[in-house]
């Protein structure tokens, strides 16, 4: 066999099985897009509810959802994302995603519910990678530390006051970890600011359109 | 195949040559997904469930893949599998798969999967190469379990954690013992201590019993002569 046809044997060999793999993986595609779909509008929904906790609202708030590229004026550098919620047209709350620059093991992204009055509703930690054992009970599912907040706002306690116990604030610090809960407390006074300032702007905006 | 060299081909796997514990191989997902029980269990399935349908595949397909295209045939039949399987993994276990991140897409990089197509899949018939994937893959989820439920449980004093992301129900959570566990353990350099603890048991395990062979037939050698 010449060298010519060797490789163009080659190349069909390859042309016929790369076109037998495409089907398998779009076979698959078909058969599963609508399933991943549903699980993923279900996830961001189920993620979302602990933060509004005793909040009457409708359904489907992965609707409202309003992206802020930076610079936005929230924390972290990269774009936060607020949903609006409301109940019937009355708006009751919104939902802040955003992240905690200077946590002890890279970002801390955060989801800060806060009602229409400027009272926090829940708080949540979406990703965070502090250690084992000690920063990460900011997570719910290892400790209540992020209850405290529920409740809480920007006049109980002071602005001033939004700290840890240690640097003369408010809040509960965790054993062994003191640099994970400032970072988080800080994310959450600062967006509690932001919010009273831009609330109108907030729910005026349009709905962002492109997909996460 | 005759029932002897089954049972050979499985024990290979699982035992003599695992793609773990003898050929070291595909150690990336092994050391960095063995956190728990749970999370070593779904790796180990979608590895097995890539693992056999592979060997499956590169086996039906050896007789028109020419020796110059063949690496990249093997990569493009392994890619296209695991996309498959994360697309079923999102699709039926979306929180095993979210727990297991990257190393789903990753099982693409694993060698021991293209190191059985090109030693065994290429050489051998489609059943053979079938029983093979599924004896490596065996071998490999079940090392993978091994190591995931001793870091669990010695690190975080808990078993079966995350059971809830296999059933997708929350009736059975896993069992916690003590809120602390030896934090090592969990962290990557445990995975190390882990795999390479698992590594000295199997050698010492077989030496001994080498050894415990070779009294013996000493020892008949000796009555009979």
């Amino acid at each position: 066999m010449s060298n010519k046809t060797a490789i163009l044997r080659s190349g069909a060999t390859l042309a016929v099985i790369a076109g037998v793999c495409t089907a398998l993986v779009a076979t698959t595609w078909h058969l599963t897009a609508d399933r991943i779909a549903a699980n993923d509008k279900a996830l961001l929904e189920q993620s979302l509810q602990p933060a509004l906790a005793n909040t009457f609202y409708d359904g489907s708030v992965s609707e409202s959802r309003l992206v802020l590229e930076p610079p936005h004026g929230l924390p972290g550098s990269d774009a936060a994302i607020i949903y609006r919620v409301y109940s019937g047209e009355q708006p009751v709350a919104a939902l802040f995603v955003v992240t905690a620059r200077d946590g002890f093991a890279g970002p801390i992204r955060i989801l800060l519910g806060v009602d229409i009055d400027g009272v926090v509703t829940g708080v949540r930690i979406l990703q965070h990678r502090e250690t084992p054992g000690f920063g990460d009970k900011i997570d719910a599912r290892k400790s209540n530390w992020v209850e405290q907040f529920a409740s809480r706002s920007l006049q109980d306690p002071p602005v001033a006051r939004w700290k840890i116990h240690g640097d003369g604030g408010e809040f509960d610090q965790l054993t062994g970890a003191s640099v994970t809960p400032r970072a988080v407390i800080k994310a959450i006074r600062d967006t509690l600011v932001y919010f009273e300032a831009h609330r109108e702007d907030i729910f005026a905006a349009p709905a962002s359109k492109d997909e996460p | 195949m005759t029932q002897r060299r089954l049972r050979e081909r499985l024990l290979a796997g699982i035992w003599y040559d695992n793609p773990g514990l003898v050929q070291l191989l595909g150690l990336c997902p092994l050391l960095a997904v063995t956190t728990t029980l749970v999370n070593g269990l779904g790796l180990g399935i979608a590895t097995l469930l890539v693992l056999t349908l592979s060997n499956g595949l590169v086996s039906a397909s050896r007789r028109w893949i020419r020796d110059e295209i063949r690496i990249p045939i093997y990569v493009l039949i392994i890619a296209s599998l695991v996309t498959c399987v994360e697309l079923i993994f999102k699709a039926w276990f979306p929180g095993l798969d979210r727990s297991l991140g990257i190393f789903i897409p990753l099982i693409v990089t694993n060698c021991a999967i293209v190191a059985r197509a090109e030693v065994f899949a290429a050489r051998n018939s489609v059943p053979a190469s079938i029983i093979d994937g599924l004896s490596m893959g065996a071998g490999f989820a079940l090392l993978l379990m091994v190591i995931g439920a001793f870091r669990e449980f010695a690190g975080q004093a808990s078993i079966l954690t995350g059971f809830d992301l296999l059933t997708g129900n929350d009736a059975f959570t896993g069992l916690s013992f003590a809120d602390h566990g030896l934090l090592l353990l969990i962290l990557p350099p445990g995975a190390f201590f882990s795999l390479a603890l698992a590594v000295a048991a199997k050698n010492a395990y077989d030496r001994n019993r080498r050894r415990a062979r070779n009294t013996g037939t000493t020892r008949s050698l000796r009555r009979s002569g």
